[in-house]
Parts: structure tokens; C-alpha cells; sequence
């Protein structure tokens, strides 16, 4: 089991989503982030005064799969998320120890 | 036709009479003692029919201007004003302003009304109608000559109310809600009442009409704008900057807010600015125009100076430049014409934009909703402009044939503005300092700075504007 976490633009969203859905992807856990890496942020002037914001709004996607369907998974998100500007984000994969369903108590792929 | 007519006036004069015009028409033979005492009875009848008519219309529109003063305060500038603070602040500035609604009126009743616009002293009103003694049906010919004296009463009592409204402005985010109401509370007194009375008393030193310096203030340049706005910049100065500012980021938590705010007061600037020719006529006309114009050109003047600067033309400029036109046309509304009105607008919107941008980046006060660079900034261009545009054509307002304005060829007429503008200044710095002092001891004016991290609205209310797990 690998847990793939995919920092996006919000504007990628929808088609992440959906191309997820097609090869497979049966969840997903979705947070409204903010953060920034290389992309810098933008000035604001109210009434003269300049604030730079450099938090941006992300999408943060997690989803725990089955190993079979990671790299699929990656190339998806890849292929869907990228604008080819700065700002694109960032796709983290990391090894689960343990999946348990809360319902049933089912643990490991069938958790999932 | 004409014999049936006599017939009939002939029949009727010996009963009730129907045509009081007709028997001068037709000849003196219908001139006995009954018809003559009969058609002046008639015309008698007449005359108190045109005026309760006139009454009546002017009285509508009285009230209606009285209710939409009122809602420039609630909820006009209190969107205003509550989208231009933050989140944690905005239960706290709107609850400022709704707290004067009820507190001044209150006080209004009490002593308020006749201490403006009681007896006939130079400076300030009397005790005349206090308890609102006197004040009903019959209308007061000092002021509204046409309408109950109520309704002048309930209008100006909208005015009292925006006033120190407008002062939370610059004290926004920092300070108590116990200081605030009872130093707007005392304000009004100290430092509204004199001014209006001295502006628009019977008697008073600055009244256009007799005054010792008259000053043209057609709906409260001096009395509203200029008190408020330089006692805000007091209360600036003495409360002292916010919390981290101006290195922290205190950004508009919700311009939409501020936005519906906005043209809430450009339309209830209506009552407010045509209402004051406190009548339905002609002249009301020409100020609801003046005022619109103003406030249009005002928005483009701000929007343009921004554009050229930011390269961009925002919400928020385009409805600041607006209130500065409208604050900036307020005393010379009833007094010019459309292009003056223009002229004005822009040059208000153009200078406010320089005063919230630059000098007060310049000078670090931390005016937080910019009251003293809109309200007594504007205040000041516009009572000084209406000195030089405003035209007899307009308001012949020093009798018939009279030069009333620098454009009329009365150059004069700017001194005695400045007179009155100076006099609005030192009147808003003395007092309001003077109050700050004795409210600092008996309640404190400002919130522990770890109530001011929190936030107002939880720390002073107990509540929070947006309940978003709710």
C-alpha cells in the first residue's frame, strides 16, 4: 500500500479528479490548502497599501492505493495536473504500514 | 355660457358660495357686503388648502429623507465600515454604529435637539425644547417653515447620529466598546451641538442667514464632515497605531461588504443632501443633482489617480473616491449648479486619494478606515469650494440680487468659509482631546493588547461575526 499526497493548483482539480476516477481510484481525501515553493505570490493594494501574499491556494489530494495502481495513479496526475508553469505543485509518495476499516475492522488492501 | 354662469353666481351667493373668483370678474354689481365677506372666507379657505397641500408634500418628502439619513448609518456605513476591518472586528465596528442609533437618539429627546436648535444664542441652543417641550404638529418658521416642527426635529436627529458615527472609523479594532459610546455620547454634546447650532441655529455665529461670519454649509460640511473627520484624526493620534501596524498585514476582510455599504450611502446621501433644502422644491432638485454628480466624478477622479499609479483601477478605490465626492459636495449641494457640482467631485476625489495613500503613509498615524482622510479632508475641500462656486442663481440664499459665491464675484465668500472651516477644527481638536481625557480616566479607551489579537468581537461582545461550523 502507498500513500500518494498531490499538492495541485485548484484550477486542475476537476480533471485530476476525473481522470483518477477513470483508471480506478475509488477515494481520495481532499483539503483547500495554501502554501508556496518556488512559485512567488502577488501584491494587493488597498487604498496604497501593499500587502504581498505569498500563500497561494492549493488543492491537496491523499489517497492510499493499492501498489498495483501507484504508478498508473502518478502518471495520471501528471498528465492532468500540469499547466508546465511554476506553480504546478508537487506529488509525494510514501510506504503505508496499515489500513484499517473502521466499520468492519477489515485491514490491508481490503481496507482500502 | 356667461348668463348661466352669473345665474348660478347670483343663486349661490346667497347661499354657499362656489365661485369666489367670478363677482370681480363680472362687475361690482355682485360686490355686496355677504358676497365679499363670503369670497374672503373662501379665499381664506383657499390659501390654508394650498398650504396644508404644499405641507403635505414637502412633509412626505421630509420623511422620507429622514429615513434614508438613517440608513446611511445602519446599515450603510456600518457594511462600509465592516468590510474594511477584519474578521474578528466586524461584529464590534458595526455594533458602534448601531449603538449610536439608539443612544443619541435617546439623548436627542432628552437634550439634544434643543441644545442645537433651541433659543437664539451665537454659540450654542438652549433648554427650550428639551423633552422635545414644543415640538409636534406646528411647524418652527425659524427653520422648516411648511412642515410639523417633528419632522425637522426627527431629520436632524438622523444627522446627530451618522456624526460621531463616522468617528469610529479611525478608532476601529483597538478600542473599548465602553469608552467609545460614552465618548461619542459626550461628543455629541460637546462638541455637535454647538457646532450645529452655531451653523444652523437661529442666531448662530457661522448661520448663513444673519450669522456674524456667515458660512455656507448646506448640509453639514463643517457640522459633520470637518467635526468629524479632525476629531477622528484626534482620536488616531491619541489611541496610537494598532497592533502591528503598519508592518502587519491588516487587509479588508470583505470588500463585498464594504461594496453594498457604499452605495447604500450614495443613495441615502440623497436625503441627506437634497432633504436639507427641507422642502420638496425646486432647490431640493438642484442639490439631489449637485450631490449625484459629485459623487460620479468623484469615483473617476480616485479611480484615475490610482490607475496612473497601480496600474489599476479597484472596487475599493472606485467606492472611496465616491464618498469622498459625496462628503466633499454635502455643504456646497444646495448652493451649486451640475458642473461646479463635476469640478468638485473630482478634485475631492483626486486629493482624498492623495491624502489616504500618501500623507498618511507620510505622517504614520494610523487613521485604520481613513475617517479624517475622506470625511475631514473632504469636508475641508468642500466647504472651502463652496465658497468659491456657489451662485445666487442657484440659492439666492443673501437675498435677491446678492452675490453669494467667488464665482458670483463674491470673493468674500471663501474668507468667511474659512472662518467657519477653522472654527469646525479647533472646536472637533479642543473638545475632542478634552473628552479623550476624561473618558481615558473613567473607563479607559483602549483594549488590552491581547483583546486586540483576539479580536473585538469576542472580547467585547462575547460573539463572533462568522460562525462557520454553525
Amino acid at each position: 500500500m502507498m500513500k500518494i499526497e498531490a499538492i495541485i493548483q485548484p484550477s486542475r482539480f476537476e480533471s485530476v479528479k476525473d481522470g483518477l476516477r477513470e483508471i480506478g481510484v475509488e477515494g481520495m481525501t481532499v483539503t483547500e490548502a495554501r502554501g508556496h515553493g518556488r512559485q512567488k505570490g502577488h501584491t494587493e493594494v488597498y487604498r496604497g497599501r501593499e500587502y504581498t501574499v505569498d500563500l497561494l491556494p492549493k488543492i491537496k489530494l491523499e489517497m492510499v492505493l493499492p501498489d498495483a495502481l501507484v504508478s498508473r495513479a502518478v502518471d495520471t496526475i501528471l498528465k492532468t495536473a500540469k499547466t508546465g508553469k511554476i506553480g504546478d505543485g508537487k506529488i509525494f509518495v510514501s510506504r503505508v504500514e496499515e489500513a484499517i476499516r473502521i466499520r468492519n475492522e477489515e485491514r490491508g488492501e481490503n481496507a482500502l | 355660457m356667461g348668463t348661466i354662469l352669473v345665474a348660478a353666481v347670483s343663486l349661490s351667493a346667497q347661499q354657499t358660495p362656489a365661485f369666489p373668483a367670478v363677482p370681480s370678474m363680472t362687475g361690482a354689481s355682485f360686490a355686496t357686503p355677504e358676497t365679499s365677506k363670503a369670497v374672503s372666507e373662501k379665499l381664506a379657505q383657499l390659501d390654508k388648502d394650498v398650504k396644508a397641500a404644499q405641507s403635505a408634500g414637502d412633509n412626505a418628502w421630509m420623511l422620507v429623507s429622514a429615513a434614508l439619513v438613517l440608513m446611511m448609518t445602519g446599515p450603510g456605513l456600518a457594511l462600509f465600515y465592516g468590510g474594511l476591518v477584519r474578521r474578528k472586528n466586524t461584529l464590534a465596528i458595526m455594533m458602534q454604529s448601531f449603538a449610536l442609533m439608539a443612544l443619541i437618539t435617546v439623548l436627542w429627546a432628552l437634550v439634544g435637539y434643543s441644545l442645537c436648535f433651541g433659543g437664539n444664542g451665537p454659540v450654542i441652543g438652549s433648554f427650550e425644547h428639551a423633552f422635545l417641550r414644543g415640538v409636534g404638529a406646528e411647524p418652527n418658521p425659524d427653520y422648516a417653515g411648511t412642515i410639523p416642527q417633528a419632522t425637522f426635529m426627527v431629520y436632524q436627529l438622523m444627522f446627530a447620529i451618522i456624526t460621531p458615527a463616522l468617528i469610529t472609523g479611525a478608532t476601529a479594532e483597538r478600542m473599548k466598546f465602553s469608552g467609545t459610546v460614552l465618548f461619542l455620547t459626550l461628543w455629541c454634546l460637546v462638541v455637535y451641538a454647538p457646532l450645529a447650532h452655531m451653523v444652523w441655529g437661529k442666531g448662530g455665529l457661522l448661520n448663513a442667514a444673519g450669522g456674524r461670519f456667515p458660512c455656507l454649509d448646506f448640509a453639514g460640511g463643517t457640522v459633520v464632515h470637518i467635526s468629524s473627520g479632525v476629531s477622528a484624526l484626534v482620536c488616531a493620534l491619541y489611541l496610537g497605531k494598532r497592533t502591528g501596524y503598519p508592518k502587519q498585514p491588516m487587509p479588508p476582510h470583505s470588500l463585498v461588504l464594504s461594496f453594498i455599504g457604499a452605495c447604500l450611502l450614495w443613495v441615502g446621501w440623497f436625503g441627506f443632501n437634497a432633504g436639507s433644502a427641507l422642502a420638496a422644491s425646486s432647490l431640493a432638485t438642484s442639490a439631489f443633482v449637485a450631490t449625484h454628480f459629485a459623487a460620479a466624478a468623484a469615483a473617476l477622479g480616485w479611480s484615475a489617480a490610482e490607475w496612473l499609479k497601480n496600474g489599476r483601477a479597484s472596487a475599493l478605490g472606485a467606492i472611496s473616491g465616491a464618498v469622498a465626492g459625496l462628503v466633499a459636495i454635502t455643504p456646497a449641494s444646495g448652493f451649486v449648479g451640475p458642473m461646479p457640482a463635476l469640478a468638485i467631485g473630482l478634485i475631492a476625489g483626486v486629493v482624498c486619494y492623495w491624502m489616504v495613500t500618501k500623507v498618511k503613509a507620510i505622517f504614520g498615524y494610523d487613521d485604520a478606515l481613513d475617517a479624517f482622510g475622506v470625511h475631514g479632508a473632504g469636508g475641508t475641500i468642500g466647504a472651502l469650494l463652496t465658497g468659491v462656486f456657489a451662485q445666487q442663481v442657484i440659492n439666492p440664499i443673501f437675498g435677491a440680487g446678492k452675490d453669494v459665491g467667488g464665482l458670483d464675484g463674491h470673493w468674500g465668500q471663501v474668507g468667511n468659509q474659512l472662518v467657519g472651516v477653522l472654527l469646525a477644527w479647533v472646536i472637533a481638536l479642543v473638545g475632542t482631546l478634552v473628552l479623550l481625557k476624561i473618558v481615558d480616566l473613567l473607563t479607559g479607551l483602549r483594549v488590552p493588547e491581547e483583546h486586540e489579537i483576539a479580536g473585538l468581537d469576542i472580547t467585547q461582545h462575547g460573539e463572533e461575526a462568522y460562525n462557520l461550523e454553525a
